[in-house]
């Protein structure tokens, strides 16, 4: 059964579409990751499905029922702002009975929702302080707290974790996990971070200019990006691209790179003959190789930036800068002439005019 | 070793002198321009205890001979003003009659406006807006022949409710620019997680916004008491004899026919006068510096 229904939904403010068509069947108890670039519409996208923006056109449809009129108070919903949106003179006992006070729910039964949630959010302790006397880790809880006690349909989260430190945002993005296994209610988050994204999500929604670009598993989004600007956009150090040309010979295809020998790789696509494409290679599918090595790259070392787990190096290939992840006690030193052997396995072509996958 | 210490003790005794010399120059020019300030005041002050022939003989400025208290009692309860011996008492009630009304009715529109156009903008708020600020620019003798005109019409002029609506009414511009600059600066995230909560517009105005209004609603109080207590021309235009606002009776001590000017009733009148906005300051002073720099230093 669709939890949500997202369907052809445009949005624009005046002349400017922020929205173009987006559709999205969200199933129940699913995690969606709406991901993308500031300014590319994940954030419009979730205010219209909370009911505080109105779509131009579409519709959305929460449990089969249509809420485009629908106030968002009476949507079925629970948000989880950017900033925490924590009422700033109640207590986080008064915080999290607010919404249950506006609707009515009879004293004992709001009793029960508050020491349910607050155990399982562990902000028992917390509960007759102000917002202001609380650190980022704890509003953050308080606010998931907020949403949690309604019970509601669908959680929105709207960018939770991007005003907490690198630290405690990796512990909170475990936490999170942790809740939707536990309470497995259909969620909606809105990042702009792509490992929160694929940590998180069971599905990815990537979206580029006010279009989606990809909607699938994390893992299939990674290794099988619809075009090159999910392929950029997921992962880091980013996909390398490189320019070449492609000759299908029977079984096989032939990769005429841009400043490199010509490689061999199964044929993938039904092609012309010759065609001019772009070859997508992960910097982790580009690394040292052995005397053995079929399909390889010759470059120059510019730039070696060690991370301590590995080693990242930008190599000078033809006209083309391409990062490779090397192991430490393999990597080349500035400077050197380095072998690359690539992943052929793993590699993506995208065509070079549309920039759509070709595999 | 000891010479560095004495060179240094020497350049630490430089020092504390020269720290001592600007002390004493910064502190002379406050006292200075305290004394400027208060003295006025504390001249105001003395002429209330001496009596009229004292201050005609001596000046205006001396210390008192003795220790007079009658001109209180006799400027609020007996002092003859325009042809009536009852004092000015009746007037400084009618200030108060009208202004506490107009101060509250005023501020909490002001409030609601501010709510509105900051947290519920619609299509053309923003030009309603710019409009309404037409009001904080616009001198009130323009709108006096109009108000005058209306008030005559309907009677309202009889009663003090009429001045209370022209305070509120001229008011409103102030008001709603108080308190919409200070709503502008609460997060719009509040107000949509009140929404998702299931808050409505009065509930969100009343547990949300207006728990966070103290201190812009002391600078508009305190703004708008002083402002109408203070209020002079529609005050004397629109009211007459008994009905008018105390500051029309402090005005008619320099019309009183006599040919003597009783200037210790006329000293003990004007501190009366004073009074209430004084206290106001007093009780909500320290809010108003910090809620008209509110927003300045985020």
């Amino acid at each position: 059964m669709a939890e949500l229904l997202v369907k052809n939904i445009r949005k624009s403010f005046g002349a400017v579409e922020v929205l173009k068509d987006i559709t999205l069947d969200v199933k129940s108890g699913e995690f969606i990751a709406l991901v993308g670039p500031s300014g590319c519409g994940k954030s419009t996208l979730l205010a219209i499905i909370a009911g505080l923006e109105k779509a131009t056109s579409g519709t959305i449809s929460i449990r089969n029922r249509v809420v485009n009129s629908v106030a968002p108070k009476d949507r079925d919903i629970a948000m989880v702002f950017q900033s925490y949106a924590l009422y700033p003179t109640m207590t986080v006992r008064e915080n999290m009975m607010f919404g249950m006070e506006a609707r009515g729910v009879p004293r004992d039964q709001r009793e029960v929702a508050l020491k349910r949630v607050s155990s399982l959010l562990q902000i028992d302790q917390l509960l007759n302080r102000k917002p202001g006397q609380l650190s980022g880790g704890q509003r953050q809880r308080v606010a998931m707290g907020r949403a949690l006690v309604r019970d509601p349909a669908l959680f929105l989260f709207d960018e939770p974790l991007s005003n907490l430190d690198a630290k405690l945002r990796v512990e909170m993005r475990g936490e999170i996990k942790k809740l939707h296994q536990t309470i497995g209610k259909t969620t909606v988050y809105v990042t702009h971070d792509q490992v929160e994204a694929m940590t998180l999500s069971s599905r990815i929604a990537v979206l580029n200019k006010g279009v989606l670009q990809q909607f699938d598993e994390p893992q299939k989004v990674y290794d099988h990006p619809a075009n090159m600007f999910v392929a950029g956009f997921m992962g880091s150090p980013a996909m390398n691209f490189i320019p070449a040309q492609m000759t299908t010979r029977g079984e096989t295809a032939e990769l005429a790179l841009d400043g490199g020998q010509p490689l061999k790789m199964k044929r993938k696509v039904a092609l012309a003959s010759s065609s001019a494409v772009i070859v997508g290679i992960r910097p982790e599918h580009l690394t040292h190789a052995t005397a053995s090595a079929a399909n390889t790259l010759t470059g120059i070392a510019t730039l070696v930036e060690p991370t301590g787990s590995e080693t990242h190096v930008i190599c000078r290939i033809g006209n083309s800068d391409v990062t490779a992840k090397f192991f430490p006690y393999q990597a080349p030193k500035q400077g050197d002439t380095v072998r690359l052997a690539i992943d052929m396995e793993r590699i993506c072509i995208f065509d070079a005019k549309t920039e759509k996958a070709l595999a | 070793m000891s010479d560095a210490m004495n060179l240094n003790d020497l350049e630490a005794n430089g020092e504390a002198r020269k720290r001592l010399i600007s002390r004493i120059a910064i502190y002379g020019l406050l006292g200075l321009f305290s004394f400027i300030y208060i003295a006025p005041l504390v001249v105001v002050v003395l002429n209330t205890f001496r009596s009229n022939p004292e201050i005609a003989a001596r000046g205006m400025m001396a210390w008192p001979n003795e220790l007079r208290w009658d001109a209180w009692p006799r400027v609020w309860g007996t002092y003859c003003l325009n042809g009536r011996c009852e004092g000015m008492a009746q007037n400084f009630w009618n200030s108060v009659y009208m202004t506490i009304p107009a101060t509250i009715i005023s501020t909490m529109l002001g409030a609601l406006n501010g709510y509105i156009l900051s947290k519920w903008r619609f299509k053309g708020s923003d030009t309603l807006f710019t409009l309404m600020m037409f009001g904080v620019f616009m001198p009130g003798q323009i709108a006096l022949m109009p108000w005058a005109y209306l008030l005559g019409t309907t009677g309202l002029n009889k009663t003090m409710w009429g001045l209370v609506l022209v305070h509120v009414i001229q008011g409103i511009s102030f008001t709603t620019l108080f308190a919409r600059n200070y709503y502008v600066n609460i997060p719009d995230d509040l107000i949509k997680a009140a929404r998702i909560d299931g808050a409505g517009f009065w509930r969100i105005f009343r547990k949300i916004i207006l728990p966070l209004s103290p201190p812009i609603l002391i600078v508009t109080v305190i703004w708008q008491f002083t402002g109408i207590w203070n209020e002079f021309l529609y005050g004397v235009v629109l009211t007459t004899g008994a009905s008018q606002p105390v500051t029309a009776a402090v005005a008619a001590f320099s019309q009183t026919g006599q040919t003597v000017r009783e200037f210790d009733i006329m000293s003990a009148g004007v501190l009366i006068a004073a009074l209430p906005p004084l206290l106001v300051y007093l009780l909500g002073g320290k809010y108003f510096v910090r809620g008209l720099t509110q927003g300045a230093v985020k």
